[in-house]
């Protein structure tokens, strides 16, 4: 009797993660399986069948210049997008949780930019961009008399100016993270603070900062995959030029198997961003978890 | 009343006879691109529903596919899906991509009569070589185009030259360049002397000064490239020489679509950019422009640009019939007039240019014939087997000659390098 009533909460169960688990595994589990079988095939042309061929793809991911700078510039794109919009978005986040007039609507500003699409965004800053006549250089040229600059066709400066974007788009949603965490701090703490007599800084640090560890942490891991996947603005200002200065590697991926159609040199490719997104995820975790205070 | 039975009885068999015909009509599949202003997508469905009202036992589904990279993106997809369309224009040179995916059939099995034959002879010859190879036609030629220079006459005033008088060749370009560039005591210019867009395809307008050095940078079968051949060389140190050495155009890669306002903004003195822009420039440069073909060197030249018809596998005989019928009709005199005038690619066919419509046109607006002209210098565009691929090793390439990464030689010399490895499987 017993069993049985095991055996259908056993069903019972099975048949409410089912729909879930179609999805989950059509839409994300076949399909990365499949890319890894792929992987290990030459790309099929109309006129010849795709063949085993190993390790031959990876091989040539290895000794190719393109994705070891790809690699790099994602490395750099991270670095540049992850702790700075993280950093403007707590800033931000206390700023706005202060009782100042206007509130709602410098909420609203902080956040607008995740509310526009990518692509449309990348449309105004290839406007801000534009030598001689964008916005940039109308107010730079104006104010100091300096002459046209070319950021977006000057491989010293394309990524940068694709790290400002993403920024610009990223720290408004990080921002709503904080706010929800910042508001869920019990002000009791901060008047305790107070009456033994901390400073500002030190309640920040001390008190609201580790509060914020959880909501770190999430942003963080967000914020890392993001730095994978945010590429748009890429097609729009750049096109991953000037030879490849501003390219990333999804942006690369997306370049060799529907552009150049070597779909399974692109599906090697993608079993590599696979695999280190799932190496950060752990990585993360893991490492970071020790650090994170939960209440 | 006997009236009213009458017009009754007749309205009821035409009912009838209409869905008859709808019944056995031929679907049509046909996907295009639009790579300039908005009139382009109007145009077509107008054309598109005009043949379908003259022609009722056909049905068009125009499909407007985006760009030109959605578009054979897309196309390929349908086809690997099992759904290709019966018909769909893409750029010119992805024939041989479309050949190797074994997506495409030639038109000559659908044009057997002797009429017929002369119509595929009746297309300007540069516009034909992007369309056949291996002695079979592809393509069939449709928006198609070709770089051209457009000065702007009041600042070839202001800078003390003829206005009406264009750079027939490099020297004269530098040479006007130098005069045509503004600069103050800081070195900080406000208006350059020429420019040649760099952004996304450079091999396009660079394909331009490589024909007037004299050389050809693909075979015609396709698997072939010659990008170290010193010529090309030669001109690759000439566009990065513009703007480092005789300092008459902007440093870095120079964006193609701000170009033309570039242009109106008085940034620079003169351009280089498709006819397709033609119309656009008409409607809103604020001041006196001229149109010209490109300067020469050893010999004028210019590559031939553009979308051409294709027919695609998995159509039945009767669909494909009426697919060479439309592609037939569309590409007329007076459709293509149309076409042309709406947007500013050059009409395929040379009977176009007899039609009063672009008579008028023409008369009206005479910088429209310089594209024309042009075609007898103009060769076909960069086009090999794995297209996309080749040519993106060399715009990588051209981008580190301009920005100065590399010298030309050495880029050019690894693109060869490169364009080999991808290209010996076909050869």
């Amino acid at each position: 009797m017993r069993s049985l009533k095991i055996k259908r909460d056993w069903v019972h169960g099975w048949l409410l993660l089912l729909p879930a688990m179609v999805f989950l595994f059509a839409f994300t589990h076949i399909p990365a399986i499949m890319t890894f079988i792929n992987s290990f095939y030459s790309t099929p042309r109309g006129r010849r069948s795709a063949k085993f061929i190993g390790l031959d793809n990876y091989e040539r991911m290895m000794s190719d210049p393109v994705f070891w700078k790809v690699l790099w510039n994602n490395l750099w794109f991270a670095i540049g997008t992850i702790p700075v919009s993280i950093a403007l978005a707590i800033v931000m986040a206390l700023w706005v949780n202060e009782r100042l007039a206007g509130r709602g609507f410098v909420r609203m500003a902080y956040f607008t930019p995740t509310v526009l699409p990518l692509i449309a965004v990348a449309n105004i800053w290839l406007f801000f961009y534009t030598p001689g006549f964008g916005l940039f250089d109308q107010i730079t040229g104006s104010l100091f008399g300096w002459s046209a600059s070319n950021y977006l066709g000057d491989p010293a400066t394309a990524l940068n100016a694709i790290i400002i974007v993403t920024v610009w788009k990223e720290a408004g949603f990080f921002m709503i993270f904080y706010l929800a965490a910042l508001q869920a701090i019990p002000v009791s703490l901060k008047e305790a603070a107070q009456i033994e007599g901390a400073g500002r800084w030190t309640i920040f640090w001390r008190i609201t900062f580790p509060l914020l560890m959880p909501t770190t942490l999430f942003v963080c891991i967000n914020a890392v995959i993001n730095s994978f996947r945010l590429v748009d603005h890429i097609f729009i200002l750049t096109d991953g030029g000037p030879d490849n200065a501003s390219a990333l590697l999804l942006f690369y991926i997306f370049e060799v198997a529907f552009r150049f159609w070597e779909t399974a040199y692109g599906a090697t490719l993608t079993v590599a961003l696979l695999a280190l997104l799932s190496l950060l995820a752990i990585g993360q975790f893991f490492l970071f978890d020790r650090k994170v205070h939960y209440k | 009343m006997l009236k009213s039975t009458l017009l009754k009885a007749v309205a009821a068999t035409a009912l009838s006879f209409s869905t008859w015909a709808s019944a056995h009509a031929v679907d049509l599949q046909f996907y295009f691109p639009v790579a300039v202003g908005g009139k382009a997508a109007d145009t077509i469905q107008e054309l598109t529903a005009d043949y379908v009202a003259a022609n009722p036992e056909v049905n068009i589904d125009a499909v407007y596919a985006g760009s030109y990279q959605d578009t054979v993106a897309k196309a390929i997809t349908a086809s690997r899906g099992g759904n290709p369309p019966q018909l769909s224009v893409i750029l010119s040179v992805d024939m041989y991509t479309l050949i190797d995916e074994d997506l495409i059939i030639p038109f000559d099995d659908y044009l057997t009569s002797d009429e017929d034959k002369a119509w595929v002879e009746g297309f300007y010859p540069a516009f034909m070589e992007n369309s056949q190879t291996g002695g079979k036609t592809y393509g069939i030629p449709f928006q198609r185009s070709t770089p051209v220079l457009y000065w702007n006459k009041e600042a070839f005033k202001e800078a003390g030259l003829d206005p009406d008088v264009a750079p027939a060749n490099w020297d004269e370009m530098v040479e006007f360049g130098k005069m045509l560039t503004k600069k103050d005591a800081d070195g900080k210019v406000s208006q350059w002397g020429v420019r040649i867009p760099s952004s996304g395809f450079p091999y396009w307008l660079f394909q331009g000064l490589t024909t007037q050095n004299d050389v050809i940078l693909a075979n015609s079968e396709g698997n072939k490239t010659n990008f170290d051949d010193p010529k090309v060389v030669e001109a690759l140190q000439f566009l990065v020489d513009l703007s480092q050495k005789h300092e008459v155009m902007a440093p870095g890669i120079i964006e193609w679509g701000a170009t033309p306002k570039a242009f109106f903004e008085g940034q620079t003195a003169m351009m280089w950019t498709s006819t397709g822009n033609l119309t656009n420039v008409r409607n809103n440069a604020p001041f006196e422009f001229g149109v010209a073909m490109l300067p020469a060197n050893k010999r004028r030249g210019a590559p031939t640009g553009g979308g051409n018809f294709y027919l695609f596998k998995g159509a039945s005989e009767e669909q494909t019939q009426a697919a060479v019928d439309f592609v037939q009709w569309i590409t007329a005199p007076e459709q293509a007039a149309k076409w042309s005038i709406a947007t500013g690619y050059v009409a395929p066919r040379p009977a176009t240019w007899d039609t009063e419509t672009m008579k008028a046109y023409t008369a009206d607006f005479a910088p429209a014939l310089v594209a024309r002209d042009q075609l007898e210098f103009a060769v076909a565009e960069l086009s090999t087997y794995q297209n996309q691929r080749v040519t993106g090793v060399f715009n990588d390439a051209l981008a580190a000659a301009i920005t100065g990464q590399k010298t030309p030689e050495e880029a050019l010399k690894e693109a060869q390098a490169q364009a080999d490895a991808v290209l010996e499987e076909y050869r």
